[in-house]
Order: structure tokens, then C-alpha cells, then sequence
């Protein structure tokens, strides 16, 4: 199996956030409202990705194997250890001392680490490797363009 | 009930979480890469004290492969937010009283399956293995702590009296929180060894030698609690000093203000321990709620050498707070935290003379302000003190800090992310 090489890197917990405001404006024809400027909420892109921020780590992917699934190089991945790794779920796991992107799939007690590009080889799980699921992906910031 | 939650080998867990070759043994060393300020289990199984200058075991470390890190507090300081915002889960009542500890407060015994539990989630959330005590004062809970550090399991609550007696018949005085060297070597000319005994000393002959501190301890080992947070004992790795405003301040200045005195706060702790800081850190809590937690700002500096200098930590943390600074938001609290803390006899020699004269006036400023104090600051005005700092001395410059062995600030900087594959950022 190819490594996917990650980096690691943590969302500030205590930063002042930047929000993106979002001006409540009509679309309908007519007078504008004296209020149409008033910023009246703002969106955080925080609030929308991490819930559980004193979990929460940020994760950078370098290579392919989990392309199919949308996680590109470069990508950064949102990672919550608060969750558990339940079958299915995209996995940041510690592997024989070395960190890697898989999809968990378990059947009974077999854990399989899954790659997302045909290109690869799933890889079992032998209970005697050296394996801990480190954190579950919650979603993954791809750079359009 | 008190529950102390102590992060085990805290720094040397921090490193772990981000780098899974480091199962074995690992150091963590000074600014400037001076002395050893956290070893792995491994490392303290070597005989390796805490303090120890690094050149001297250097051969020793070399010899079983002990990976060795340049402290990096950044790292640290915001692992320890996520420990204890993870904590807060838990109860509201969470005391954070250094970098790795906090107490919590519940006012029903905990199961040791409920404290089991804590452990569990705080492992799972942030990587870092902590060790639970419990019982009914904060002095108890410290015991409790000592020795969940010794169990399988981390975790030790202590509710029922005998429970309580056999903890104490085993803790020498001289592991009792808060008594020092010299209170341990007097309660022992006078036969005084275990815990148990000094539970069983009389009041008056414990104030008389020992003053309203020392007393007080013998009642929290008696089950009474008495230990405001403000009065604990000193931490030996970080000491915050943080209050509530008695009304929401919203601008600069007043802000600024708080922070210098709990700067000064701390500094006066760590002198009187004969410490010098690695780390400051500063914070800033909205008054406004938001949804179900009040919003704080943080920022943390690693200090070019360690000082315990009033005024350029004063300069320090009002850069920081600048940083965090905003308009238009009242706060309710700010406090700071003095972190690496080192004993000033392990400082390393300046690597400029004129540098090493410079510390010692200010060494000797410091002393003379604090006797001051000592002397005048009780009787003087609104319990203010006879001195206190308005001078700004300039920060030490960061150029010529040493940190070779440090590694990536992980969770912070994004110019320092942690590339798995490429060779091990360690030297060892």
C-alpha cells in the first residue's frame, strides 16, 4: 500500500472568528429598505464544520489513494476524534507508526483500511499490526479551480 | 467532592499525539535547550531527574535512543485548551490550575466508572492520557491524583474514611501538596513522617510553626475543605492568575490594566519559588454569551530565555493583548498563564556578559520590590501594594533563542505542518 502523506494542524480554538457577514437583502423589485445594510447575521464557517472544536484537527492530504472519494492532494480534511469510526466512514489512522487517509470498513471483527482510487490495495487489518483509528473525517476543503 | 485531573507526562504527550514513532523514550528540554522540563515514563525509569541539565545525561540519552525535543509551548498551550475545554463537558466547575491540571468540582462522589469515563473521552478528543483523583477536599484530591499516577487504571477516588487513613499512613509529609522542603525537614525533627500523623497534629502548635497556611492544610487532609483557587500552592510547571471584573470592561486601557496585575500576580509566585517562565500566555473572555459558552481570545508567546522579570512580561502580554484586542467587545475576565517554568539555579549563563549583569539588576530589582511589598503591602491602602510596576523594560529580543530540536507548531502555524514520510524532525 502507498502512504498518503497528512499534515496535521489544529482550527484556532480561541480565534476571533471570521465570520462572513450576509446582509439581509430583498430581491424583489421596489424600494430598498432603509435597513437593507444592517448586517444582521453573520456565517461562520466554523459553526457550519466543527462541532466539536476542543476535537477538532485540520489535516492536510498529500497524494491520491482516496481521489474517488473526493480528497484530492493539497486537500484539507476537518477531523473529529470525538467520533467514533463506525463502517464506512472515512478514517485519519495510525498505521505501523505512520499516519494515513483511508475508508473503515468493518465486518465482524475484520477491519479493512479501504482506498479510494483503483490504483491501490485495500490493506486488512491483521490484529497483531500495529493500528489505531486516530480521528473520523468530517469534511473535506477542496480548492475549486 | 474535588476532583484533580493531572495530563500525564503532559509535554512528552503532546509530542506523542502528532507523532506515533514516538512510543519509546522522550525528552523535552528548556529554551535554549538547557535543562530536561518533561521526560516520558521510559525517561524517568532511567533516573533522569526533572531540571537535569541536558549535556550531563546527553550520553546517557544517545545511549537509549531518547528522542529529544526543544520545548514548544505554542503546541503545549493548545493542547491544554482542548484537555480542558473537553473537561467543561463534564461540569461548569472546572478550576484549570496549570498548563496539565485542573480540579473539578461535583457535588456528588463520582463512580470510578463515571471517572473511568472522563478519561476515556479526554484520551479519545485530544490524545492525551490524563490520571483522575477524587475526594473531599483539594488537598485530598492532589493525594488521590498521586496515586492514580501509580495505578493500572489512573483513576483513585478516595470517599470513605478508610480509604482515606491508608492514602495518608503512605504519603510521606514531605509529598503532602504544599509543604516545602523546610516545613517537610521541621515536621519531621519532630516526628512527624506520614500524612496521617500531620492530620493528627494540634492546630495551635501547627499555626504557631507553621502559620494559617500550614493549618489550613492540616484541615483539608482532615476532610475540610479551605482552599480557594487563589491560594493554592504554587504549580511547579505553570502558574495562571486570573478574576473576574467586577463590571464588563469594553475598552484598552482598563483591559490592560487587569492584565498587568496578574502579571505581576504571577511573576511574584513564581519568585517566590525561585522559578523563571518559558511561556506567557494571556486571555480574554466575552462578556456576551454565545449559545452556551462565553467566547475567549488567546495568544501565548515563547519568551527569547526564561525571566521572571515583571515589566517585560508586563510589555509582552500587552502585545499580546493587543492581539486579541477588539473594539466594541465588552469582557469579563482576562488572565494569564506563566508556563515553562523553570528553577532559576537551571537558567542557562547568558551567551552575552553584558546580558548576564543586566538579569542580575534585575534580579535585584525584582527582590527589592517583592520585600517591599511584603513588608508594606499589607498595611497599605485598600490592601494595595507599597510598589508596583510602571516601567516598561524592553522584551528580550527572540534572535539567538535556541530551539533547535523543536517540533512543528502542528495546531497553530501553517507554514509548520507536520509531514509524515519525511526524515524524523528529531536528533536523537
Amino acid at each position: 500500500m502507498k502512504k498518503s502523506i497528512i499534515n496535521i494542524f489544529s482550527p484556532d480554538l480561541g480565534a476571533l472568528d471570521k465570520s462572513l457577514p450576509m446582509a439581509d437583502m430583498s430581491v424583489e423589485a421596489g424600494f430598498p429598505s432603509p435597513a437593507s445594510d444592517y448586517i444582521e447575521k453573520t456565517l461562520d464557517l466554523n459553526e457550519l464544520m466543527v462541532q466539536h472544536p476542543a476535537a477538532t484537527f485540520f489535516v492536510r492530504v498529500s497524494g491520491d489513494s482516496m481521489i474517488d472519494a473526493g480528497i484530492h492532494s493539497g486537500d484539507i480534511l476537518v477531523v473529529d476524534r470525538s467520533l467514533e469510526a463506525t463502517s464506512g466512514k472515512i478514517v485519519i489512522a495510525v498505521l505501523n507508526g505512520e499516519f494515513t487517509v483511508k475508508r473503515f470498513i468493518q465486518k465482524g471483527r475484520q477491519v479493512t483500511l479501504c482506498a479510494e482510487n483503483t490504483q491501490f490495495t485495500d490493506f486488512s487489518i491483521d490484529p497483531d499490526s500495529d493500528f489505531e483509528v486516530w480521528g473520523v473525517v468530517t469534511y473535506v476543503i477542496h480548492k475549486a479551480g | 467532592m474535588f476532583a484533580l485531573v493531572d495530563c500525564n507526562n503532559f509535554y512528552v504527550s503532546c509530542e506523542r499525539v502528532f507523532n506515533p514513532r514516538l512510543a519509546g523514550p522522550v525528552a523535552v528540554l528548556s529554551n535554549n535547550d538547557g535543562c530536561i522540563v518533561a521526560r516520558s515514563q521510559e525517561v524517568k525509569d532511567l533516573g533522569v531527574p526533572m531540571g537535569a541539565a541536558y549535556f550531563e545525561y546527553k550520553e546517557l540519552f544517545e545511549r537509549h535512543r531518547v528522542k529529544i525535543f526543544s520545548s514548544n509551548y505554542t503546541l503545549y498551550g493548545d493542547m491544554s485548551d482542548r484537555v480542558m475545554e473537553t473537561l467543561k463537558t463534564f461540569t461548569p466547575d472546572v478550576q484549570v490550575y496549570s498548563v496539565d491540571e485542573a480540579f473539578l468540582f461535583f457535588s456528588r462522589t463520582q463512580t470510578k466508572d463515571q471517572l473511568l469515563g472522563i478519561r476515556k473521552r479526554i484520551k479519545q478528543w485530544t490524545g492525551i492520557p490524563v490520571s483522575i483523583g477524587m475526594a473531599r477536599t483539594k488537598t485530598l484530591a492532589k493525594m488521590a491524583n498521586y496515586l492514580a499516577k501509580k495505578t493500572q487504571s489512573g483513576v483513585v477516588v478516595l470517599s470513605t474514611d478508610d480509604e482515606v487513613r491508608c492514602a495518608l499512613n503512605e504519603l510521606p509529609v514531605e509529598d503532602i501538596w504544599g509543604i516545602g522542603r523546610q516545613y517537610s525537614r521541621l515536621l519531621r525533627s519532630k516526628g512527624i513522617h506520614s500524612a496521617l500523623q500531620f492530620r493528627n497534629a494540634e492546630d495551635a502548635w501547627v499555626r504557631k510553626h507553621m502559620s494559617v497556611v500550614g493549618l489550613r492544610t492540616v484541615w483539608e487532609l482532615r476532610g475540610t475543605s479551605c482552599l480557594p483557587l487563589d491560594e493554592l500552592p504554587v504549580a511547579k510547571k505553570s502558574v495562571i492568575c486570573s478574576k473576574s471584573f467586577g463590571y464588563p470592561i469594553d475598552n484598552f486601557e482598563e483591559l490592560c490594566e487587569a492584565t498587568a496585575t496578574y502579571v505581576a500576580r504571577a511573576c511574584e509566585k513564581i519568585r517566590a519559588q525561585d522559578s523563571l517562565a518559558s511561556y506567557l500566555s494571556i486571555f480574554a473572555v466575552m462578556h456576551e454569551r454565545q449559545d452556551h459558552y462565553f467566547p475567549t481570545y488567546k495568544n501565548g508567546i515563547t519568551l527569547a530565555e526564561p525571566t521572571s522579570y515583571t515589566p517585560t512580561l508586563i510589555t509582552a502580554a500587552k502585545q499580546l493583548l493587543r492581539t486579541i484586542y477588539r473594539d466594541g467587545i465588552r469582557y469579563r475576565k482576562t488572565g494569564v498563564c506563566l508556563g515553562g517554568l523553570i528553577p532559576r539555579s537551571q537558567a542557562q549563563l547568558d551567551l552575552f556578559e553584558g546580558h548576564g549583569k543586566l538579569k542580575e539588576k534585575q534580579g535585584k530589582v525584582m527582590h527589592i520590590m517583592d520585600t517591599l511589598n511584603a513588608e508594606y503591602g499589607k498595611n497599605g491602602q485598600h490592601g494595595k501594594k507599597a510598589l508596583r510596576s510602571a516601567a516598561e523594560g524592553s522584551p528580550v529580543p527572540a534572535w539567538g533563542m535556541r530551539r533547535n530540536m523543536r517540533s512543528p507548531a502542528y495546531t497553530t502555524n501553517w507554514n509548520e505542518l507536520l509531514t509524515v514520510g519525511s526524515p524524523d524532525p528529531t536528533r536523537a
